[in-house]
């Protein structure tokens, strides 16, 4: 079985998206419960695999028996079993939690709602487990077309917003295939490991200098990397709740490990950090998007447009902490991909269960709901104190290990900025607490007759907020056992 | 008893609380008890750490090389003793003011009031830095529901502004302790200091010192970092009381007995030349504090800034470095903790009973309410630091202190601001019992209405302790013991 666990991630959730599809138009109501069991089996897989590779190293699997760099390889190390693990639970939840608001939102077609939603899981689950730099593409397409179906679904404002994501997103996919054409001509292989091999003999080509920085800008759009990030407000804005509140805490992260694979396998320590710039530009233009998003996020007045901001503000530290480029900092950039996963799911999920609950976003009508939707706000405030970095939540160690990454390579600005990015973070944060909790409720306004949600979308929001404590308490075995193993060459 | 317990104790209690919210005398049976018990833990372990064996707990690893650790060591102790102790008198209290007021959300105050509590004993018993900055920050977000308890505009402005301090000073600890344990120094709290190994790198101390004492600074109210301590003014007085004369801003002026005695040591800080610093703000700011509260009519206002100015009698007290000054610095946190409090009871019992909140409405107030103004009379005569009262201990072992030193001028600065407190403290006191103005008004004279037992009761006590501690610092709570047993490790050559 064990050899077989790469494919095993992928396989319930390619296969479940047709399953969920046919029998949820022959019984609608079977795609709720087969979605849950794929996604389920997927999660299993990676935890199965995340085991695994903590204690016998990377688990490499040949597609079809073809042997690379021939044939597809899929490879699962600390790393990609770590982002699956994350990637997979999180989504289970997630999905979990959404079910009323799915039946509301779009429940006239639940086969296909499902089974896109499975799709989309598919092809961001491939980029992680695959070791092909071309079925990464692939696996793009696919999680992104299925994107853009899932948001249409919103219809309306949607539309337009699917449209604009379809063209950035289309672009997006266009560079990174431009930038592994490059590459393939340069070396003549597909294959992650391979290139890798061939790579150091032609560094100096101006081709590869050309592919890889496509490959980096294709990435920096889907993962919505500040100045290519104007695409994500509107897209999480009017997608469907279930949609957003799945999307929001992976897809961007799954773009940012597949930036990672590429510092930690394709190209030689020292190329993108060092003989070229990319990993500066990576820096820096990370830290500005921590600085801009935070900023952007205290102007809303959307709940869901602050959050949207707040990740384009999250995925810079992600992207702060791949483009330090030292063990310490990858650690910190992964374990920040997951910290910012949990804690962006349970934000969305108790933003849109009060949406479910009142039809409001606007934080100025949401005043009194602290009192009103008591347990909803309580998931609510957990992950906006972890997001703000208080110890000993897990937001507070991927700053603090962000910070001691920057501090030792003498880069103090990193470090400040990382810093001040909480105190925006804060500020955007208690701008909300305080109108939920402090101001007091009009007798017409939401919070009039509004109430905690069912138990069953409320405890995945409350399981999630609690992570992000557990997690910061475990961030040591976390770290030391898991992460910098993992990145360290 | 372990530390551990001491900590756990209020932090557990908020479930009871919360749980019981629609019993009020159930919830505050809970408070009391709770506050009981975690007295009692505390003052159990003062034998051990006079007997030299103080009470450790070890948790698990929580960054890198650094546990969750506590340590029930001389300096810790004595502040823990301090506020759990005045917690029970305060809970008893708060029950008397927020009853006579009726307060809302008093399940959302007793259970932030708890954790307010455990945080401030999670600092005072911290055995490293990481342990100390983790309660800090938890601090600053359990006072938060406090200050801001009356949900309207200026509690709002307050609660903002107050974070805005908080958090940034949060962020310049947490920077250091990131550049620490980067540096691979071990962060447990040493007496004499653990900064040893990197003598000579003057920028890297320097730097640390800079990030450290910031951040110890703004809970301290060292100026300019002060201001969000009078407007946090608007909280309920028993919160002014304990938390912003007590556990709070002591957990700043502890922060600098951690940071001056316990990081970087005397030795260092007299190589670096960093006292001078330290001397310099906090003598500016204990001048200021005083001559501003002069001007202050809001009573609570008055009484912050006093707060402002005898926090830095602390600061400077470790900034001085000679034994003296340092069994005075630490003295002096207990000393001003239990006057202060007793002077914010009676301000809280004046508004609650009497409905006024400043001190040019107190003309005759002393007649109306004769046991609460006695004992604002009795905590006045002991802020001016006159003997027999606990205070003039503090101060006597300060000014010595500054003299062994060779620092005259701050002997100075310390009689200057003692002249001062008498001139803000003293003519309340005289309005207060000066005859009522013609026609009588609210406060008649000859007609007793005093504030409820709950809360005239404590204050009374405190006000009891302010004089019995200065008789007999070591009676029964081995104060003095406890400050020069830090004296004695901290500048042991």
């Amino acid at each position: 079985m064990t050899p077989h666990l790469p494919i095993l991630i992928i396989l319930p959730l390619l296969l479940g998206a047709f399953v969920v599809t046919l029998c949820g138009l022959w019984r609608p109501r079977t795609a709720f419960p087969l979605a849950i069991l794929a996604v389920g089996a997927s999660a299993t897989a990676s935890a199965a695999a995340l085991a695994e590779t903590a204690r016998g190293g990377a688990i490499r699997y040949a597609l079809g028996g073809w042997a690379p760099p021939v044939g597809i390889e899929y490879v699962v190390d600390g790393v990609s079993a770590f982002v699956a693990s994350v990637v997979a639970a999180v989504a289970l939840l997630v999905l979990a939690a959404t079910r009323r608001m799915a039946a509301r939102e779009v429940g006239d077609r639940p086969g296909l709602f499902y089974g896109a939603v499975l799709l989309m899981l598919t092809g961001l689950l491939g980029i992680v487990v695959t070791g092909d730099l071309f079925n990464v593409f692939v696996f793009l397409e696919i999680s992104s077309l299925a994107t853009y179906a899932l948001i249409f679904m919103g219809g309306g404002r949607a539309m337009i917003a699917a449209f604009r994501y379809l063209i950035v997103g289309t672009l997006g996919g266009a560079l990174y295939l431009l930038g592994v054409g490059y590459l393939y001509f340069s070396t003549g292989t597909l294959n992650m490991a391979d290139t890798a091999a061939r790579l150091p003999e032609i560094l100096d080509s101006p081709a590869v200098l050309a592919g890889a920085a496509l490959i980096f800008a294709g990435l920096g759009v889907k993962m919505a990397l500040v100045p290519l990030h104007w695409w994500l407000p509107d897209a999480y804005n009017y997608a469907p709740g279930p949609v957003t509140a799945l999307m929001a805490p992976i897809a961007t992260k799954v773009a940012a490990y597949a930036m990672l694979r590429m510092f930690l396998t394709v190209f030689p320590a020292g190329y993108l950090a060092g003989a070229t710039p990319v990993a500066t530009v990576l820096l820096v233009v990370g830290l500005v998007g921590a600085v801009a998003g935070g900023a952007a996020a205290f102007a809303q007045t959307d709940l869901r447009r602050i959050l949207a901001y707040s990740s384009i503000a999250q995925i810079g530290l992600i992207a702060a902490g791949i483009g330090l480029a030292s063990p310490l900092a990858a650690a910190a950039a992964l374990f920040h991909v997951m910290t910012h996963a949990v804690m962006k799911a349970a934000l969305f999920l108790a933003a849109y269960s009060v949406r479910y609950r009142t039809a409001e976003v606007d934080i100025d009508r949401l005043a009194g709901i602290g009192r009103a939707m008591p347990w909803t706000m309580l998931a609510f405030t957990a992950a906006a104190v972890s997001m703000v970095g208080v110890p000993p939540t897990a937001g507070f160690f991927s700053k603090f290990y962000l910070v001691q990454a920057g501090m030792a390579q003498d880069m103090w600005g990193v470090a400040l900025v990382v810093l001040l990015s909480g105190l925006l973070t804060a500020a955007y944060m208690v701008r909300i607490l305080e109108r939920v909790y402090l101001r007091k409720a009009p007798d017409d306004g939401a919070a009039a007759d509004a109430a905690d949600p069912p138990a069953d979308m409320l405890w995945p929001a409350l399981a999630l907020a609690s992570a992000t404590l557990v997690l910061g308490l475990a961030n040591v075995p976390i770290m030391t056992r898991l992460l910098i193993p993992a990145v360290s060459p | 008893m372990t530390p551990l317990v001491a900590v756990a104790v209020p932090m557990a209690a908020i479930v009871p609380i919360l749980l019981s919210g629609r019993r009020p005398n159930l919830r505050e049976a809970w408070s009391l008890a709770a506050a009981l018990a975690t007295a009692g833990a505390v003052w159990s372990m003062l034998s051990g750490t006079l007997a030299g064996e103080p009470a450790e707990s070890v948790l698990f690893e929580l960054a890198p090389g650094a546990a969750i650790a506590f340590r029930a060591d001389a300096a810790g102790l004595l502040f823990a003793m301090l506020a759990s102790g005045l917690w029970v008198v305060t809970t008893v209290y708060s029950i008397g003011y927020m009853r006579a007021l009726e307060e809302g959300h008093q399940t959302r105050y007793y259970a932030a009031f708890a954790l307010s509590v455990a945080s401030a004993l999670g600092v005072a018993l911290a055995a490293n830095l990481v342990t100390f900055v983790l309660f800090y920050e938890l601090l600053t977000l359990a006072t938060y529901p406090l200050v801001t308890h009356h949900q309207d505009a200026p509690s709002i402005r307050a609660g903002r502004k107050y974070l805005a301090y908080t958090l940034s000073a949060g962020l310049a600890l947490i920077a250091a302790t990131a550049w620490l344990l980067a540096l691979d120094v071990d962060t447990t709290f040493a007496a004499g200091g653990f900064l040893g190994e990197l003598a000579g790198r003057g920028g890297v101390l320097w730097g640390l010192f800079a990030l450290l004492a910031a951040g110890v600074a703004v809970k301290a109210a060292v100026m300019p970092l002060h201001s969000w301590l009078p407007s946090a003014m608007v909280a309920p007085t028993p919160v002014s009381a304990l938390l912003h004369a007590v556990a709070v801003v002591k957990a700043g002026a502890f922060g600098f007995v951690r940071v001056m005695g316990f990081v970087f040591g005397p030795a260092l800080l007299a190589d670096m030349g960093a006292v001078h610093v330290v001397a310099a703000f906090a003598a500016v700011t204990l001048t200021l504090g005083s001559i501003l509260a002069l001007g202050m009519d809001p009573l609570k206002q008055r009484l912050a800034y006093s707060t402002v100015s005898h926090l830095s009698y602390i600061v400077l007290g470790t900034a001085i470095l000679a034994p003296a000054a340092w069994v005075g610095a630490l003295l002096h946190m207990a000393a001003h903790g239990v006057t202060k409090i007793t002077l914010f009871f009676c301000a809280g019992a004046i508004h609650a009973n009497a409905h006024k909140d400043r001190v040019s409405q107190l003309d005759g107030i002393g007649w109306r309410m004769p046991w609460t103004m006695a004992s604002f009379a009795v905590a006045s005569l002991g802020m001016a630091g006159l003997p027999p009262f606990m205070m003039f201990a503090s101060k006597w072992h300060l000014g010595t202190g500054a003299v062994d030193a060779g620092m005259v001028p701050i002997l100075a600065v310390y009689v200057l601001s003692g002249v001062l407190n008498a001139a803000y403290l003293f003519p309340i006191v005289f309005r207060a019992f000066r005859a009522p103005p013609a026609g009588g008004g609210a406060a008649r004279a000859g007609r007793v209405d005093e504030a409820s037992g709950l809360m005239v009761v404590p204050l009374t006590l405190t006000a009891g302790l302010a004089l019995v501690l200065g008789l007999a610092p070591d009676w029964a709570f081995g104060f003095l013991d406890l400050a020069r047993e830090v004296a004695s490790t901290v500048t042991a050559p």
